[in-house]
């Protein structure tokens, strides 16, 4: 903490943050219905972390997110979204076929929804783990951004 | 409210955001602090997402918001702090071949923008075959409105899980080129307690 020179910044980016989290959520689980899913929800929940990160420092951020949890999170949503592949082959239907998941009537929608929400889960866990092990990478190099930097 | 003036207006709002657009292109690249080029670069992208919601290109103007205006500008200013905070004064290099490089691009680009279908014509080719193909079968074989969802996730969900390889490729080079960050993020915070 560098006093008080930042103080309606901090103020503003505490209320928002959490917002900004929120709204990832928010977008990744409306994707059936408005614009967005995955991608764009782990991008904006990194955004969340990063904006904590540079202006409450690099310390506090660690302690919430630690750098070996991002890596696994990255790949452990490649896997999930892989695995869904897998589950379905093990279905009898080719890979990623969600149709293949659960045993139903034709015309029924519960594989093609059940798929969709594991593997959009699994873009969301390897998109924001991604993209905070690079901000991690960078960040490694120099701490916190300095007063004269702003 | 007639046609005319409704196109009228669409125009203008194209006209006003392109021109937003070409002020703040010009000011980057005049700039020199690069922390202001960065801030800049981000309005860059907001423009150009207001511009893609004009064009009706929700998802892209989305993307385009959360991308290059989040993720872009925060990383940017984190790659920012690793290097000088204003980029070297230009060499005294002749200026006119890279002026002839843009205007020959920018006259091959409207040149081929006349073969463009018209906007929003229904017998373009994105909006027939298969584009028109999906909007039909879409509810009945996923169940889901959002047929932009489906075709990312169901339809083209091979495409889907190579994109998300790849993000997480380029996540990991970063990673092995900088390092992991937890020594030396581990080494700058126990400096700054000594310093404490």
């Amino acid at each position: 903490m560098t006093g008080d020179r930042h103080v309606i910044l901090r103020v503003v980016s505490k209320l928002l943050i959490p917002l900004i989290a929120l709204y990832a959520f928010y977008v990744q689980f409306h994707g059936e219905y408005s614009p967005g899913g995955g991608f764009q929800a782990g991008v904006i929940f990194a955004v969340a972390i990063i904006l904590y990160a540079l202006i409450f420092g690099m310390q506090d951020t660690l302690r919430m997110i630690p750098p070996w949890f991002t890596r696994r999170l990255a790949a452990f949503g490649v896997i999930l979204y892989a695995g869904v592949g897998f589950w379905a082959l093990m279905g009898g239907g080719n890979y990623l076929d969600y149709d293949a998941l659960v045993d139903e009537p034709p015309g029924g929608h519960l594989g093609q929804h059940m798929g969709i929400i594991i593997i959009e889960l699994g873009v969301l866990f390897g998109v924001s783990g991604s993209m905070l092990s690079i901000f991690y990478a960078f960040a490694g190099r120099v701490a916190e951004i300095r007063d004269e930097d702003w | 409210m007639t046609e005319s003036v409704v196109d009228l207006e669409v125009g203008l709002i194209n006209v006003t955001l392109l021109i937003l657009l070409f002020i703040t292109a010009i000011a980057i690249a005049r700039l020199r602090s690069l922390f202001a080029i960065v801030m800049l670069s981000g309005v860059y992208s907001l423009v150009s997402a207001v511009w893609f919601v004009a064009l009706d290109a929700v998802d892209v103007a989305f993307t385009e918001a959360a991308v290059g205006a989040g993720i872009s500008t925060t990383l940017m200013l984190g790659a920012m702090l690793l290097t000088v905070r204003t980029a070297k004064a230009d060499r005294d290099a002749s200026k006119l071949a890279p002026l002839l490089v843009c205007f020959a691009a920018g006259a091959m680009l409207i040149y081929a923008s006349i073969d463009l279908p018209p906007y929003g014509d229904p017998n373009s080719p994105a909006n027939s075959y298969v584009g028109a193909g999906y909007l039909e079968r879409n509810y009945a074989d996923i169940g889901i409105p959002n047929v932009v969802t489906s075709v990312l996730a169901s339809y083209r969900g091979f495409d889907t899980l190579g994109e998300v390889a790849v993000v997480f490729a380029a996540g990991l080079g970063v990673v092995l080129l900088l390092g992991f960050g937890e020594r030396s993020i581990a080494a700058s915070t126990k400096d700054k307690e000594d310093e404490e």
